[in-house]
Protein backbone atom coordinates (compact mmCIF):
# COMPACT_ATOMS: atom_id res chain seq x y z
CA UNK A 1 0.00 0.00 0.00
CA UNK A 2 1.43 3.65 -0.71
CA UNK A 3 1.33 6.36 1.14
CA UNK A 4 -0.18 9.37 -0.13
CA UNK A 5 1.37 13.03 1.10
CA UNK A 6 -1.00 13.59 3.97
CA UNK A 7 0.02 10.08 5.26
CA UNK A 8 3.59 10.38 5.17
CA UNK A 9 3.37 14.27 6.89
CA UNK A 10 1.53 12.27 9.63
CA UNK A 11 3.88 10.02 9.97
CA UNK A 12 6.39 12.41 10.12
CA UNK A 13 4.35 14.28 13.19
CA UNK A 14 4.08 11.34 15.44
CA UNK A 15 7.06 9.01 14.74
CA UNK A 16 9.86 10.71 12.71
CA UNK A 17 9.44 9.06 10.09
CA UNK A 18 10.95 9.82 7.13
CA UNK A 19 11.51 6.27 5.51
CA UNK A 20 10.66 3.21 6.77
CA UNK A 21 11.83 2.47 9.97
CA UNK A 22 14.73 0.37 11.38
CA UNK A 23 13.64 -2.72 12.97
CA UNK A 24 10.39 -4.23 13.67
CA UNK A 25 7.31 -2.15 12.35
CA UNK A 26 3.79 -1.90 11.91
CA UNK A 27 1.64 1.01 9.67
CA UNK A 28 -1.55 1.27 9.60
CA UNK A 29 -3.08 4.00 7.81
CA UNK A 30 -7.05 4.02 6.99
CA UNK A 31 -8.09 1.18 9.33
CA UNK A 32 -5.60 -1.13 6.82
CA UNK A 33 -1.87 -2.11 6.90
CA UNK A 34 0.39 -0.12 4.70
CA UNK A 35 3.42 -2.08 5.69
CA UNK A 36 4.74 -4.70 8.34
CA UNK A 37 7.81 -6.54 9.27
CA UNK A 38 8.94 -8.64 11.99
CA UNK A 39 12.74 -9.21 13.36
CA UNK A 40 14.76 -12.62 14.48
CA UNK A 41 13.66 -11.24 17.58
CA UNK A 42 10.25 -9.22 17.89
CA UNK A 43 7.30 -10.51 15.95
CA UNK A 44 4.37 -8.92 14.76
CA UNK A 45 1.08 -10.97 14.14
CA UNK A 46 -2.72 -9.75 13.87
CA UNK A 47 -5.26 -10.45 15.76
CA UNK A 48 -8.24 -12.92 14.72
CA UNK A 49 -10.79 -11.70 17.43
CA UNK A 50 -10.60 -7.71 17.38
CA UNK A 51 -8.47 -6.04 15.18
CA UNK A 52 -5.00 -5.15 16.26
CA UNK A 53 -1.94 -7.01 16.43
CA UNK A 54 0.30 -8.83 19.09
CA UNK A 55 4.07 -7.58 19.50
CA UNK A 56 6.24 -10.30 20.56
CA UNK A 57 9.88 -9.81 22.13
CA UNK A 58 11.73 -12.34 22.47
CA UNK A 59 13.55 -12.08 26.08
CA UNK A 60 17.12 -10.71 26.46
CA UNK A 61 16.45 -8.75 22.99
CA UNK A 62 18.71 -5.92 23.15
CA UNK A 63 18.74 -2.56 21.60
CA UNK A 64 15.77 -3.32 19.17
CA UNK A 65 12.60 -1.16 18.32
CA UNK A 66 9.23 -1.48 17.27
CA UNK A 67 7.68 1.47 15.52
CA UNK A 68 3.62 1.60 15.15
CA UNK A 69 2.30 4.31 13.90
CA UNK A 70 -1.42 4.91 13.02
CA UNK A 71 -2.72 7.60 10.43
CA UNK A 72 -6.17 8.34 9.42
CA UNK A 73 -7.31 10.88 6.71
CA UNK A 74 -10.94 9.43 6.15
CA UNK A 75 -13.87 11.87 7.62
CA UNK A 76 -16.17 9.31 9.30
CA UNK A 77 -13.48 6.96 10.52
CA UNK A 78 -13.75 5.46 13.77
CA UNK A 79 -11.94 2.55 14.79
CA UNK A 80 -10.98 0.84 17.97
CA UNK A 81 -7.33 -1.23 18.00
CA UNK A 82 -6.28 -3.60 20.48
CA UNK A 83 -2.34 -3.96 20.47
CA UNK A 84 -0.71 -5.99 23.28
CA UNK A 85 3.04 -6.23 23.97
CA UNK A 86 4.82 -8.97 25.18
CA UNK A 87 8.15 -7.96 26.46
CA UNK A 88 10.05 -11.04 27.31
CA UNK A 89 12.43 -11.27 30.41
CA UNK A 90 15.75 -9.02 30.49
CA UNK A 91 14.73 -7.33 27.01
CA UNK A 92 15.49 -3.57 26.52
CA UNK A 93 13.30 -2.11 23.52
CA UNK A 94 12.15 1.51 22.32
CA UNK A 95 8.45 1.77 21.25
CA UNK A 96 7.21 4.18 19.24
CA UNK A 97 3.61 4.51 18.86
CA UNK A 98 1.57 7.49 17.78
CA UNK A 99 -1.61 8.99 15.91
CA UNK A 100 -1.98 11.34 13.41
CA UNK A 101 -5.41 12.55 12.40
CA UNK A 102 -5.89 14.77 8.96
CA UNK A 103 -9.41 15.52 9.32
CA UNK A 104 -10.90 17.44 6.10
CA UNK A 105 -14.60 16.31 5.92
CA UNK A 106 -17.42 16.89 7.80
CA UNK A 107 -17.21 13.80 10.48
CA UNK A 108 -15.59 12.82 12.84
CA UNK A 109 -12.79 10.97 12.83
CA UNK A 110 -11.47 8.77 15.82
CA UNK A 111 -8.60 6.45 16.76
CA UNK A 112 -9.45 4.51 20.36
CA UNK A 113 -6.31 2.02 20.82
CA UNK A 114 -5.56 0.37 23.62
CA UNK A 115 -2.26 -1.25 24.75
CA UNK A 116 -1.34 -3.09 26.91
CA UNK A 117 2.05 -3.98 27.95
CA UNK A 118 2.90 -7.21 29.80
CA UNK A 119 6.78 -6.38 30.87
CA UNK A 120 9.07 -9.15 31.92
CA UNK A 121 11.46 -9.63 35.00
CA UNK A 122 13.99 -6.79 34.72
CA UNK A 123 12.99 -5.96 31.58
CA UNK A 124 13.48 -2.52 29.98
CA UNK A 125 10.65 -0.49 27.71
CA UNK A 126 11.03 3.04 26.61
CA UNK A 127 7.68 3.88 25.38
CA UNK A 128 7.24 7.22 23.39
CA UNK A 129 3.59 8.12 22.06
CA UNK A 130 2.31 11.18 19.83
CA UNK A 131 -1.04 12.60 18.92
CA UNK A 132 -1.30 15.07 16.09
CA UNK A 133 -4.02 16.40 14.30
CA UNK A 134 -4.29 18.40 11.28
CA UNK A 135 -7.42 19.61 8.66
CA UNK A 136 -9.96 22.00 8.67
CA UNK A 137 -13.12 20.03 7.79
CA UNK A 138 -15.44 20.79 10.94
CA UNK A 139 -15.63 16.86 11.95
CA UNK A 140 -14.21 16.68 14.98
CA UNK A 141 -9.95 14.90 15.16
CA UNK A 142 -10.93 12.20 18.50
CA UNK A 143 -8.35 9.94 20.03
CA UNK A 144 -8.92 8.19 23.11
CA UNK A 145 -5.72 6.14 23.99
CA UNK A 146 -5.91 3.46 26.75
CA UNK A 147 -3.10 2.29 28.01
CA UNK A 148 -2.52 -0.28 30.98
CA UNK A 149 0.60 -1.63 32.14
CA UNK A 150 1.91 -4.74 34.00
CA UNK A 151 5.26 -4.69 35.42
CA UNK A 152 7.09 -8.19 36.96
CA UNK A 153 9.90 -7.40 39.25
CA UNK A 154 12.66 -5.31 38.88
CA UNK A 155 11.16 -3.88 35.22
CA UNK A 156 11.50 -0.37 34.20
CA UNK A 157 8.89 1.33 32.06
CA UNK A 158 9.35 4.42 30.65
CA UNK A 159 6.54 6.40 29.32
CA UNK A 160 6.82 9.86 26.87
CA UNK A 161 3.29 11.23 26.10
CA UNK A 162 3.02 13.96 23.85
CA UNK A 163 -0.10 15.82 22.13
CA UNK A 164 1.02 19.08 21.28
CA UNK A 165 -1.27 20.04 18.28
CA UNK A 166 -4.82 19.68 16.56
CA UNK A 167 -6.61 17.00 18.66
CA UNK A 168 -10.10 18.14 19.58
CA UNK A 169 -10.87 15.24 21.67
CA UNK A 170 -9.02 13.25 23.88
CA UNK A 171 -9.74 10.62 27.02
CA UNK A 172 -6.53 9.11 28.27
CA UNK A 173 -6.55 6.44 30.74
CA UNK A 174 -3.31 4.70 32.15
CA UNK A 175 -3.48 1.97 34.56
CA UNK A 176 0.27 0.18 35.92
CA UNK A 177 -0.01 -2.05 38.30
CA UNK A 178 4.06 -2.71 40.03
CA UNK A 179 5.64 -6.03 41.58
CA UNK A 180 8.49 -5.90 43.76
CA UNK A 181 11.52 -3.62 42.20
CA UNK A 182 9.50 -2.12 39.60
CA UNK A 183 9.69 1.12 38.43
CA UNK A 184 7.44 3.14 36.15
CA UNK A 185 8.52 6.78 34.65
CA UNK A 186 5.78 8.68 32.81
CA UNK A 187 6.11 12.05 31.39
CA UNK A 188 3.01 13.73 29.77
CA UNK A 189 3.38 16.93 27.54
CA UNK A 190 -0.20 18.49 26.82
CA UNK A 191 -1.30 21.43 24.83
CA UNK A 192 -4.44 22.38 23.91
CA UNK A 193 -6.08 25.09 21.91
CA UNK A 194 -9.43 26.01 20.83
CA UNK A 195 -12.47 24.15 21.98
CA UNK A 196 -10.47 21.42 22.78
CA UNK A 197 -10.83 18.82 25.39
CA UNK A 198 -8.34 16.39 27.12
CA UNK A 199 -8.76 14.58 30.21
CA UNK A 200 -5.99 12.05 31.88
CA UNK A 201 -6.17 9.99 34.14
CA UNK A 202 -3.45 7.86 35.69
CA UNK A 203 -4.45 4.61 37.95
CA UNK A 204 -1.14 3.34 38.94
CA UNK A 205 -0.95 0.27 41.80
CA UNK A 206 2.56 -0.38 43.77
CA UNK A 207 2.15 -3.89 44.78
CA UNK A 208 6.29 -4.99 45.94
CA UNK A 209 8.96 -3.70 48.26
CA UNK A 210 10.78 -1.33 46.27
CA UNK A 211 8.42 -0.47 43.54
CA UNK A 212 8.39 2.96 42.93
CA UNK A 213 6.62 5.39 40.11
CA UNK A 214 7.00 9.07 39.09
CA UNK A 215 4.32 10.27 36.87
CA UNK A 216 4.68 13.91 35.82
CA UNK A 217 2.41 16.19 33.95
CA UNK A 218 2.92 19.45 32.09
CA UNK A 219 0.71 20.97 29.37
CA UNK A 220 -0.63 24.08 28.73
CA UNK A 221 -4.33 25.13 28.12
CA UNK A 222 -5.41 27.97 25.62
CA UNK A 223 -8.18 29.55 24.29
CA UNK A 224 -11.33 28.14 25.43
CA UNK A 225 -9.74 24.90 25.83
CA UNK A 226 -10.83 22.13 28.97
CA UNK A 227 -8.03 19.55 30.91
CA UNK A 228 -8.25 17.40 33.53
CA UNK A 229 -5.27 15.69 34.96
CA UNK A 230 -6.26 12.71 37.43
CA UNK A 231 -3.04 10.66 38.58
CA UNK A 232 -3.65 8.29 41.58
CA UNK A 233 -1.17 6.26 42.80
CA UNK A 234 -2.00 3.67 45.18
CA UNK A 235 0.94 2.48 47.75
CA UNK A 236 -0.07 -1.21 48.78
CA UNK A 237 3.57 -2.77 50.00
CA UNK A 238 6.64 -0.49 50.81
CA UNK A 239 7.27 1.74 47.87
CA UNK A 240 7.49 5.27 46.78
CA UNK A 241 5.48 7.44 44.57
CA UNK A 242 5.41 10.97 43.37
CA UNK A 243 2.85 12.46 40.97
CA UNK A 244 3.21 16.10 39.79
CA UNK A 245 0.94 18.46 37.33
CA UNK A 246 2.32 21.33 36.54
CA UNK A 247 -0.08 23.71 33.87
CA UNK A 248 0.13 26.94 32.77
CA UNK A 249 -3.54 28.91 31.51
CA UNK A 250 -3.63 31.06 28.93
CA UNK A 251 -6.92 32.79 27.42
CA UNK A 252 -10.14 31.35 29.00
CA UNK A 253 -8.46 27.78 29.00
CA UNK A 254 -9.33 25.94 32.38
CA UNK A 255 -7.72 22.80 34.08
CA UNK A 256 -8.52 20.66 37.00
CA UNK A 257 -6.26 18.68 38.73
CA UNK A 258 -7.02 15.96 41.02
CA UNK A 259 -3.83 14.32 42.43
CA UNK A 260 -4.94 11.80 44.40
CA UNK A 261 -2.64 9.30 46.88
CA UNK A 262 -3.67 6.39 48.67
CA UNK A 263 -1.38 4.28 51.06
CA UNK A 264 -2.19 0.97 52.06
CA UNK A 265 1.10 0.22 53.89
CA UNK A 266 2.63 1.77 56.90
CA UNK A 267 6.09 2.52 54.21
CA UNK A 268 4.43 3.77 51.58
CA UNK A 269 5.93 7.11 50.61
CA UNK A 270 3.87 8.97 48.50
CA UNK A 271 4.22 12.83 47.31
CA UNK A 272 1.57 14.60 45.39
CA UNK A 273 2.68 18.45 43.67
CA UNK A 274 0.02 20.31 41.41
CA UNK A 275 0.41 23.80 40.42
CA UNK A 276 -1.75 25.87 37.78
CA UNK A 277 -1.17 29.48 37.31
CA UNK A 278 -0.59 31.89 34.18
CA UNK A 279 2.70 32.84 32.54
CA UNK A 280 4.08 35.12 35.49
CA UNK A 281 4.83 38.65 34.08
CA UNK A 282 8.92 38.99 35.09
CA UNK A 283 8.91 35.66 32.78
CA UNK A 284 7.91 37.77 29.61
CA UNK A 285 9.87 40.90 31.25
CA UNK A 286 12.84 39.38 31.13
CA UNK A 287 12.95 38.11 28.12
CA UNK A 288 11.18 41.07 26.55
CA UNK A 289 14.39 42.73 27.77
CA UNK A 290 16.65 40.59 26.20
CA UNK A 291 14.68 41.70 22.78
CA UNK A 292 12.54 39.46 22.03
CA UNK A 293 8.48 40.92 21.61
CA UNK A 294 5.97 39.92 24.09
CA UNK A 295 4.59 37.31 21.76
CA UNK A 296 8.00 35.87 21.34
CA UNK A 297 8.54 35.82 24.58
CA UNK A 298 5.11 33.48 25.28
CA UNK A 299 6.32 30.74 23.01
CA UNK A 300 10.05 30.68 23.96
CA UNK A 301 8.19 30.13 27.75
CA UNK A 302 6.05 28.09 26.79
CA UNK A 303 7.96 25.55 24.31
CA UNK A 304 10.92 25.37 27.34
CA UNK A 305 7.77 24.36 29.28
CA UNK A 306 6.82 21.77 27.01
CA UNK A 307 10.46 20.73 26.16
CA UNK B 1 24.37 57.95 25.74
CA UNK B 2 21.66 58.67 27.96
CA UNK B 3 19.74 61.20 29.08
CA UNK B 4 16.99 61.70 31.77
CA UNK B 5 14.94 65.56 31.35
CA UNK B 6 13.16 66.25 34.40
CA UNK B 7 11.48 62.67 34.97
CA UNK B 8 8.90 61.62 37.47
CA UNK B 9 7.15 58.48 38.00
CA UNK B 10 3.94 58.84 40.24
CA UNK B 11 2.23 55.95 41.27
CA UNK B 12 -1.74 55.23 42.94
CA UNK B 13 -2.01 54.62 46.26
CA UNK B 14 -4.97 54.57 48.72
CA UNK B 15 -4.08 58.02 49.94
CA UNK B 16 -3.54 59.34 46.66
CA UNK B 17 -1.08 59.68 44.15
CA UNK B 18 2.98 58.22 45.58
CA UNK B 19 5.53 60.10 43.75
CA UNK B 20 8.67 57.75 43.93
CA UNK B 21 10.97 59.89 41.73
CA UNK B 22 10.88 63.37 41.33
CA UNK B 23 11.95 65.53 38.38
CA UNK B 24 15.32 63.76 37.94
CA UNK B 25 17.70 64.97 35.44
CA UNK B 26 20.87 63.22 34.45
CA UNK B 27 23.42 62.45 32.15
CA UNK B 28 25.28 58.44 31.73
CA UNK B 29 28.16 59.67 28.93
CA UNK B 30 29.52 56.99 26.38
CA UNK B 31 32.53 55.17 28.03
CA UNK B 32 31.50 55.79 31.64
CA UNK B 33 30.41 54.04 34.43
CA UNK B 34 28.04 55.61 36.43
CA UNK B 35 26.82 54.30 39.89
CA UNK B 36 23.71 55.42 41.38
CA UNK B 37 23.50 55.12 45.12
CA UNK B 38 21.26 56.63 47.90
CA UNK B 39 19.40 55.17 51.06
CA UNK B 40 16.88 52.33 50.36
CA UNK B 41 13.31 53.82 49.01
CA UNK B 42 15.44 56.57 47.74
CA UNK B 43 14.01 55.37 44.22
CA UNK B 44 17.09 53.61 42.44
CA UNK B 45 15.53 50.46 41.34
CA UNK B 46 12.60 52.50 40.07
CA UNK B 47 14.93 54.80 37.95
CA UNK B 48 16.37 51.86 36.38
CA UNK B 49 13.19 50.27 35.22
CA UNK B 50 12.07 53.46 33.69
CA UNK B 51 15.60 53.18 31.84
CA UNK B 52 14.14 49.73 30.83
CA UNK B 53 11.09 50.80 29.94
CA UNK B 54 9.48 47.99 32.61
CA UNK B 55 7.84 51.42 33.96
CA UNK B 56 6.72 54.92 31.95
CA UNK B 57 7.46 57.99 33.22
CA UNK B 58 4.30 60.11 34.53
CA UNK B 59 6.53 63.00 33.58
CA UNK B 60 9.72 64.30 31.78
CA UNK B 61 12.07 62.73 28.99
CA UNK B 62 14.56 60.15 28.18
CA UNK B 63 16.58 60.06 25.52
CA UNK B 64 18.97 57.38 24.37
CA UNK B 65 21.51 57.99 21.81
CA UNK B 66 19.78 61.45 21.27
CA UNK B 67 16.63 59.27 20.44
CA UNK B 68 13.49 60.43 22.51
CA UNK B 69 12.79 56.75 23.89
CA UNK B 70 10.39 57.94 26.47
CA UNK B 71 6.99 56.05 24.18
CA UNK B 72 9.09 53.30 23.39
CA UNK B 73 8.25 49.57 25.21
CA UNK B 74 11.00 47.17 26.32
CA UNK B 75 11.58 45.16 23.35
CA UNK B 76 12.12 48.03 21.47
CA UNK B 77 14.05 49.70 23.74
CA UNK B 78 16.42 46.53 24.22
CA UNK B 79 16.67 46.09 20.34
CA UNK B 80 18.18 49.69 20.27
CA UNK B 81 20.87 48.78 22.86
CA UNK B 82 19.97 49.01 26.22
CA UNK B 83 20.68 45.96 28.54
CA UNK B 84 18.99 45.10 32.13
CA UNK B 85 20.14 42.95 34.60
CA UNK B 86 17.15 42.13 37.41
CA UNK B 87 17.15 42.55 41.11
CA UNK B 88 15.48 39.30 41.94
CA UNK B 89 16.35 36.95 38.71
CA UNK B 90 13.14 35.35 36.96
CA UNK B 91 13.00 31.40 37.00
CA UNK B 92 11.90 29.99 34.12
CA UNK B 93 10.57 26.48 34.15
CA UNK B 94 12.69 24.24 31.26
CA UNK B 95 14.36 27.23 29.72
CA UNK B 96 18.07 25.71 30.00
CA UNK B 97 20.78 28.45 30.39
CA UNK B 98 22.33 28.23 27.35
CA UNK B 99 18.95 29.11 25.70
CA UNK B 100 18.36 32.30 27.92
CA UNK B 101 22.30 33.38 26.91
CA UNK B 102 21.34 32.37 23.36
CA UNK B 103 18.31 34.87 23.59
CA UNK B 104 20.29 37.39 25.24
CA UNK B 105 23.14 37.46 21.93
CA UNK B 106 20.35 37.53 19.45
CA UNK B 107 22.55 34.82 17.55
CA UNK B 108 23.24 31.43 16.74
CA UNK B 109 24.88 30.68 19.60
CA UNK B 110 27.58 27.67 19.99
CA UNK B 111 28.16 25.89 23.27
CA UNK B 112 31.29 27.24 23.55
CA UNK B 113 30.07 30.68 23.12
CA UNK B 114 27.80 30.58 25.67
CA UNK B 115 30.19 28.71 27.85
CA UNK B 116 32.28 31.90 27.19
CA UNK B 117 29.84 34.34 29.41
CA UNK B 118 29.40 31.93 32.28
CA UNK B 119 33.04 31.52 32.80
CA UNK B 120 32.77 35.40 32.92
CA UNK B 121 31.16 35.33 35.58
CA UNK B 122 33.32 33.25 37.49
CA UNK B 123 31.05 30.16 37.10
CA UNK B 124 32.35 26.80 35.80
CA UNK B 125 30.49 26.55 32.47
CA UNK B 126 29.92 22.51 31.83
CA UNK B 127 28.25 22.15 35.17
CA UNK B 128 25.79 24.83 34.04
CA UNK B 129 25.02 25.05 30.55
CA UNK B 130 22.73 22.72 30.20
CA UNK B 131 20.70 23.33 33.55
CA UNK B 132 17.20 24.73 33.64
CA UNK B 133 17.09 28.20 35.02
CA UNK B 134 15.14 27.49 37.82
CA UNK B 135 14.41 26.86 41.39
CA UNK B 136 17.01 24.25 41.61
CA UNK B 137 19.59 27.36 41.33
CA UNK B 138 20.33 29.32 44.46
CA UNK B 139 20.38 33.22 44.36
CA UNK B 140 23.64 33.51 44.03
CA UNK B 141 24.19 31.35 40.96
CA UNK B 142 20.85 33.00 39.46
CA UNK B 143 22.27 36.15 39.87
CA UNK B 144 25.57 35.56 38.09
CA UNK B 145 23.63 34.04 35.51
CA UNK B 146 21.87 37.20 35.12
CA UNK B 147 24.46 39.11 34.79
CA UNK B 148 26.28 37.05 32.02
CA UNK B 149 22.97 37.05 30.03
CA UNK B 150 23.39 41.27 30.12
CA UNK B 151 27.04 40.61 29.10
CA UNK B 152 25.72 38.48 26.12
CA UNK B 153 23.67 41.07 24.92
CA UNK B 154 26.85 43.37 24.34
CA UNK B 155 24.63 46.29 24.40
CA UNK B 156 25.46 50.22 24.33
CA UNK B 157 24.34 50.80 27.78
CA UNK B 158 23.89 47.79 30.27
CA UNK B 159 21.97 48.34 33.55
CA UNK B 160 22.31 46.61 36.43
CA UNK B 161 19.90 46.55 39.78
CA UNK B 162 22.20 45.85 42.95
CA UNK B 163 24.01 43.08 41.33
CA UNK B 164 25.28 42.62 44.91
CA UNK B 165 21.67 41.98 46.84
CA UNK B 166 21.41 38.05 47.14
CA UNK B 167 24.82 36.54 46.75
CA UNK B 168 27.50 35.62 49.03
CA UNK B 169 30.77 37.49 50.08
CA UNK B 170 32.68 35.17 47.50
CA UNK B 171 30.69 35.83 44.80
CA UNK B 172 30.59 39.50 45.12
CA UNK B 173 34.63 39.55 45.07
CA UNK B 174 34.08 38.05 41.77
CA UNK B 175 31.69 40.72 40.41
CA UNK B 176 33.89 43.35 41.17
CA UNK B 177 36.28 41.80 38.76
CA UNK B 178 33.16 41.35 36.31
CA UNK B 179 32.74 44.83 36.43
CA UNK B 180 36.30 46.08 36.41
CA UNK B 181 37.07 43.64 33.71
CA UNK B 182 33.81 45.39 31.84
CA UNK B 183 35.17 48.99 32.74
CA UNK B 184 38.36 48.31 30.90
CA UNK B 185 36.96 47.48 27.69
CA UNK B 186 33.91 50.01 27.56
CA UNK B 187 34.37 51.09 24.20
CA UNK B 188 31.86 52.88 22.77
CA UNK B 189 29.51 51.69 25.27
CA UNK B 190 28.04 52.77 28.88
CA UNK B 191 27.41 51.20 32.17
CA UNK B 192 24.99 51.96 34.82
CA UNK B 193 24.67 50.14 38.15
CA UNK B 194 22.36 50.70 40.95
CA UNK B 195 24.05 50.28 43.86
CA UNK B 196 25.50 51.32 47.38
CA UNK B 197 28.55 49.11 47.42
CA UNK B 198 31.66 51.08 48.11
CA UNK B 199 33.53 49.00 46.21
CA UNK B 200 31.17 49.59 43.27
CA UNK B 201 31.40 52.95 43.86
CA UNK B 202 35.38 52.47 43.78
CA UNK B 203 35.55 51.85 40.31
CA UNK B 204 32.70 54.42 39.42
CA UNK B 205 33.36 57.14 36.96
CA UNK B 206 30.94 59.33 38.29
CA UNK B 207 28.35 58.65 40.64
CA UNK B 208 24.96 60.32 41.47
CA UNK B 209 23.42 60.13 44.65
CA UNK B 210 19.59 59.78 45.00
CA UNK B 211 17.56 60.39 47.82
CA UNK B 212 13.73 60.51 48.05
CA UNK B 213 13.55 60.01 44.69
CA UNK B 214 15.39 63.31 43.50
CA UNK B 215 19.23 63.70 42.39
CA UNK B 216 20.66 64.92 45.71
CA UNK B 217 24.59 64.94 44.47
CA UNK B 218 26.20 63.96 41.00
CA UNK B 219 29.45 64.54 39.87
CA UNK B 220 33.07 62.14 39.22
CA UNK B 221 33.76 59.90 41.81
CA UNK B 222 36.47 61.87 43.18
CA UNK B 223 33.85 64.45 44.55
CA UNK B 224 31.18 62.67 45.35
CA UNK B 225 32.15 59.71 46.68
CA UNK B 226 34.02 61.33 50.28
CA UNK B 227 31.18 63.00 50.44
CA UNK B 228 28.62 59.94 50.93
CA UNK B 229 31.48 57.39 52.47
CA UNK B 230 30.39 56.38 56.28
CA UNK B 231 26.75 56.53 54.95
CA UNK B 232 23.78 54.22 53.94
CA UNK B 233 24.90 55.25 50.36
CA UNK B 234 28.38 53.75 50.61
CA UNK B 235 28.40 50.32 52.69
CA UNK B 236 31.46 48.21 53.21
CA UNK B 237 31.13 44.14 52.32
CA UNK B 238 31.06 43.63 56.17
CA UNK B 239 28.08 45.52 55.86
CA UNK B 240 26.76 42.52 53.69
CA UNK B 241 27.41 40.10 56.14
CA UNK B 242 25.92 41.21 59.18
CA UNK B 243 22.95 41.65 56.65
CA UNK B 244 22.98 38.34 55.66
CA UNK B 245 22.88 37.48 59.59
CA UNK B 246 19.39 39.41 59.78
CA UNK B 247 21.46 41.85 62.08
CA UNK B 248 21.83 45.34 60.41
CA UNK B 249 18.95 46.59 57.41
Amino acid sequence: MKLDEIQKRLLREIADLHTVPEGAYNIRSNSQMAGRRSTANIEITSKTDVSGMDIRIAPFTKNESVHIPVVLTQTGLKEVVYNDFFVGEGADVLIVAGCGIDNCGNQDAQHDGIHRFYVGKNAHVKYVEKHYGSGEGTGKRILNPGTEVYQEEGSLVEMEMVQIKGVDDTVRTTTAELKAGAKLLVRERLMTHGQQRAISTYVVNLNGAGATADVVSRSVARDDSYQKFDAKIVGNAPCSGHTECDSIIMDNGRILAVPGLEANDLDAALVHEAAIGKIAGEQLTKLMTLGLTEAEAEEQIINGFLQ
Amino acid sequence: MLKLENVSFQVAEERGDKEIIRGVSLTVPENKLVVITGPNGGGKSTLARLIAGIETPTEGRIYFKGEDITDLGITDRARRGIAYAFQTPVRFKGIRVKDLIRIASGKQLSTAGACAYLSAVGMCARDYIDREVNASLSGGELKRIEIATVLARGAALSVFDEPEAGIDLWSFQNLIEVFENMRKTIQNSSILIISHQERILNIADEIVVLKDGKVEAQGPREQVLPRVMGTPSAVSECHMISRKGGIDA
